[in-house]
């Protein structure tokens, strides 16, 4: 799914400009294919634009310049409500003076459904949800999460080919967000609909999404499933912004085909994977995550460079260790290691070696 | 928790019961609050509840008959109306010195205007015979007068025989019963030392002279400031020992009389033994034949009780009659009439204010902060022009010289000589009256609109619903508490509305409250209007009731 070709494309955003006040792009030059039934989520920074692009292919916002399609057909003109496109908004949205079956019913009774029919799929989305119980109380009447739940099922009951989510778990606690990260997948795997999903948190991001487009400033800065965009970031945006990761500075001192070599500002030089950088003497960040440093010697491997490193904190974490290093001259450097049997807990003060393999030190723009 | 399997009540620290010790802490947190709150409270009593207290009184409150008729209210009671004979003597007697005390406080007229509200000409009745209620008796007046020496024209020897002298035993609860009337017969206060005390004597044997003189006195000294026994007493005083020294045993009393001055008194006693004794009734009968007629007593007995349903039923055309409650003339029909339409308009401006406010207040809630302030500023503009300057200016607008009338007749819409008449009338009032109160309206309904997320209306049209589908069936129930709370206020305030209907009104489009406003400062009938105003009151309290039945006073927002 991840190399969705242009054949099965069912949404598109082609060349999409934004701006809502005549001066400043909020959206600028969104390109963006989306294959039937992917699970798609937006992540960024507040402020990136990702609600904006949901709106405008909702139908909400009119694109300054470019083209939406669903299914192959230009929607620039068509009203909202007759793109059947299912929404779940941040707040829910649910219509506080009617009850819960009479929210899920309001679609069908637009679209001039039959009592009987109305009736049955009300009842088969609310148990869905597992909300059977609960039609005729008002949205005031429930949690959190079953408000959540209900929004999720009035989204669906009309059968929509595509859903929109706008941090729809913003507003619950961690375990219910966990347990409806879960729910919502579930469901749109199941169903086989096509959803675009709003976040600025990078866990749901990486736990529910078939591929996620990181966003910021107003443009898609990476696209990429998951464990691609953990591990290989294509610029220093997209490592920063998802997992932990450490960074050094320096410039290139020597580039060739997959391999070059940094000079730190402290004057070291390492070993590092070129990601974006093309010229010796270009200055670069090099981004090692965390968990990829080792400092045991037996475990490290051939090859591999070492630097010199002093422990200025240990943290106890439960299931990891984390320890905040000195490492040419950035006192932020922080690794993490399993809580093992046969891992020492390093002592502040404490000057060591660690090393990593060159392919998991990504030289990216500075 | 071994409280839970304890059985009595739940026990504080100290032992005192939970309960207890929870309001003892409490207490100190409410004073606290009450005596923030003080300034307020008292402020609402002095000028909120106390005067509709006092106007729900004063709606059923009848005092002034009994309080300027004393004793005629007393002996008026046994006569029988529907006998068709006008009142005995005794009647005429009481009220030949009840009259005359009121007209001396000039207080007669206020009774003849109160009763002329129930019954027409009673009022002119009260005012000539309050003139001419001294030349009652004249004849035994001159006579005492003359009698003897003449010593009994003048105060001073009076004095001596009413005080009995400096030393005799003084009657102070008959001086102190005629403090009480007069006070409030004149609502004037007859306190303090006023250098006369009626002796016990003269009081047990002529007690009717004794209360005249008493009065008198009170009146010298209190009114008109002088001393007692400098001036000449009053003709009742003459009249009373005329009538008492006339009657079975007077003559005797006056043997046993030993105080000052007997010589005196035994000569004026013999100075009028050849005249006839005096009749009360026929000289009033004299003065105005009208005291002979039945109507006019049986009103005065009908309205002698302190407390009256009078002016209720005024107010809604009804009068108490020969035989109980009956409908007035048709011609005197106008409050029920008056309540309808105030009725009726007030609806038709709230419904103005409701199809003319909902889209402005939509807007005002839908547009940028920044235009949506303007706008609100144009909203709220009327508020800073005097409601005079408005009202006027609609009769600039409206009138058929006016600008609206001078546009369509310059359009051709209408003929020069079929102006249309827009004011003075049932729709000038509307179309006043809804200008002034639209602000009433926006602003509850803004302030409920702003509260509903614009989401909402996305969320329905992303499940497919129309923009008028969405509004209708997701927006408009979710303004109805505005709508409610914006009703409530143009409707109440428009009810009590009179300014405006009294400007643009003419004669067709006023309000009950121009009426109610006429009686306080015009016909000074305040009963009248408190009755008019309690019926109001009532109305609004039955409406909110019945709003609160029918749509829930929890879904009035007003903010
Ligand atoms: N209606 C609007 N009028 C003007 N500017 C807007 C409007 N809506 C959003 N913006 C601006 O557009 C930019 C992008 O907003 P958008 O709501 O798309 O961000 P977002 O990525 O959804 O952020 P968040 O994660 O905080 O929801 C922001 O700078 C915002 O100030
Ligand atoms: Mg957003």
């Amino acid at each position: 799914m991840a190399d969705a070709s242009n054949t099965d494309a069912f949404v598109e955003f082609e060349r999409v400009q934004k701006s809502y006040d005549g001066e400043t792009l909020v959206v600028k030059d969104l390109n963006l294919t989306l294959p039937k039934g992917e699970f798609l989520t937006m992540l960024g920074p507040s402020g990136s634009g990702k609600t904006t692009c949901l709106m405008m292919l909702a139908g909400f916002e009119t694109a300054t310049h470019g083209d939406i399609r669903l299914a192959g057909v230009s929607i620039n003109n068509i009203p909202p409500h007759k793109r059947g496109i299912g929404m779940v908004f941040q707040n829910y949205a649910l219509f506080p003076h009617m009850t819960i079956a009479e929210n899920l019913s309001f679609p069908l009774e637009v679209r001039k459904m039959g009592k009987s029919e109305r009736e049955a799929k009300v009842k088969r989305a609310l148990d869905m949800v597992e909300m059977g119980a609960f039609g005729g109380r008002r949205p005031s009447q429930l949690s959190g999460g079953q408000q959540q739940r209900v929004a999720l099922a009035r989204a669906l009951v009309f059968e929509p080919e595509l859903v929109l989510m706008d941090e729809p778990l913003g507003a619950l606690d961690k375990q219910l967000r966990e347990k409806m990260q879960f729910e919502i997948t579930h469901l749109a795997h199941e169903l086989g609909i096509t959803t675009v999903y709003v976040t600025h948190d990078q866990t749901e991001a990486l736990t529910m999404s078939d591929r996620v487009a990181v966003f910021n400033d107003g443009r898609i800065q990476q696209l990429a499933p998951p464990d691609e965009l953990y591990e290989s970031p294509q610029n220093s945006f997209v490592a920063q912004f998802i997992g932990e990761n450490n960074t050094l500075e320096g410039v290139v001192k020597e580039i060739s085909g997959n391999h070059a070599v940094v000079a730190l500002d402290d004057g070291e030089t390492i070993q590092c994977t070129p990601v974006n950088v093309s010229e010796v003497g270009q200055r670069t960040q090099v981004s090692i995550r965390p968990e990829r440093v080792e400092y045991n010697k037996e475990r490290l491997q051939e090859g591999a460079h070492t630097l010199k490193a002093e422990v200025l904190e240990f943290i106890y974490m439960g299931d990891i260790f984390r320890t905040r290093l000195r490492v040419a001259g950035n006192d932020e450097f922080i690794i993490k290691t399993r809580n093992a049997p046969d891992q020492d807990r390093l002592q502040p003060g404490q000057q060591i070696e660690i090393g990593w393999l060159p392919e998991d030190c990504r030289a990216l723009d500075a | 928790m071994s409280d839970t399997t304890q059985s009595g009540p739940v026990l504080a620290a100290d032992g005192t019961p939970l309960k207890r010790s929870l309001a003892r802490a409490l207490r100190m947190q409410k004073l606290r609050a009450l005596m923030l709150i003080a300034p307020l409270l008292i402020f609402i009593l002095l000028a909120f509840i106390f005067p509709i207290a006092d106007m729900l009184f004063r709606s059923v409150e009848n005092r002034i008959v009994a309080d300027t008729l004393p004793e005629t209210v007393v002996t008026l009671k046994d006569w029988d109306p529907m006998s068709g004979e006008s009142p005995d003597e005794a009647v005429y007697e009481s009220l030949y010195y009840d009259l005359f005390v009121a007209a001396e406080a000039k207080e007669h007229t206020k009774l003849g205007t109160r009763l002329n509200y129930e019954h027409t000409g009673i009022s002119s009745l009260f005012r000539s015979s309050g003139r001419k209620v001294d030349d009652i008796g004249k004849a035994d007046v001159k006579a005492i007068q003359r009698s003897g020496d003449g010593e009994l024209k003048n105060g001073a020897l009076w004095y001596e025989i009413m005080s009995g002298g400096s030393s005799a035993a003084g009657d102070t609860d008959l001086l102190d019963g005629e403090r009480t009337k007069l006070a409030q017969l004149t609502g004037e206060k007859f306190s303090g030392d006023i250098g006369f005390v009626p002796g016990a004597e003269i009081s047990k044997l002529f007690p009717r002279t004794a209360i005249a003189y008493t009065d008198f006195a009170l009146f010298t000294a209190v009114v008109d400031g002088d001393i007692v026994a400098e001036e000449k007493p009053w003709e009742t005083v003459y009249v009373a020992f005329a009538t008492e020294v006339s009657t079975d045993g007077g003559a005797a009393n006056l043997a046993s009389y030993t105080g000052p001055g007997a010589d005196a008194l035994k000569a004026a006693a013999a100075a009028i033994a050849d005249l006839p004794p005096i009749s009360f009734k026929e000289a009033f009968l004299d003065i105005d034949k009208d005291w002979g007629n039945v109507g006019n007593w049986r009103t005065i007995q009908t309205y002698s009780p302190e407390y009256t349903t009078g002016y209720f039923l005024n107010s809604v055309d009804l009068h108490l009659g020969a035989d109980g409650v009956e409908a007035r003339p048709e011609n005197q029909q106008i409050y029920i009439t008056l309540f309808k339409r105030t009725m009726i308009m007030s609806l038709m401006i709230t419904g103005s204010c409701i199809l003319l406010g909902y889209p402005v207040a939509w807007i005002l809630a839908n547009l940028p902060t920044r235009s949506a302030n303007l706008l609100m500023i144009l909203v709220l503009l009327p508020f800073w022009t005097s409601l005079l300057v408005r009202t006027s200016a609609w009769k600039v607008m409206l009138q058929q010289q006016g600008v609206i009338n001078d546009v369509l007749v310059w359009l051709g819409l209408v003929a020069d000589d079929a102006r249309l008449v827009m004011i003075n009338n049932q729709f000038g009032t509307i179309v006043a009256m809804t200008h002034i109160l639209l602000p009433f309206m926006i602003l509850p309904m803004y302030s409920v609109m702003q509260t509903i997320n614009p989401t909402y209306l996305r969320a329905a049209k992303s499940l497919g619903a129309t923009n008028w589908t969405a509004f209708w069936r997701v927006y408009f129930p979710q303004s109805v508490p505005g709508i409610g709370a914006g009703s409530i206020l143009v409707f109440i305030l428009s009810i009590g509305y009179y300014i405006t209907p009294e400007i643009v009104g003419g004669t067709k489009g006023v309000f009950i409250s121009n009426r109610i406003a006429y009686h306080i400062s015009s016909s000074l009938n305040w009963g009248l209007a408190a009755a008019l105003g309690s019926i109001l009151l009532a109305v609004v309290l039955l409406l909110y009731w019945a709003y609160d039945k029918i749509v829930g006073i929890d879904n009035v927002k007003l903010g």
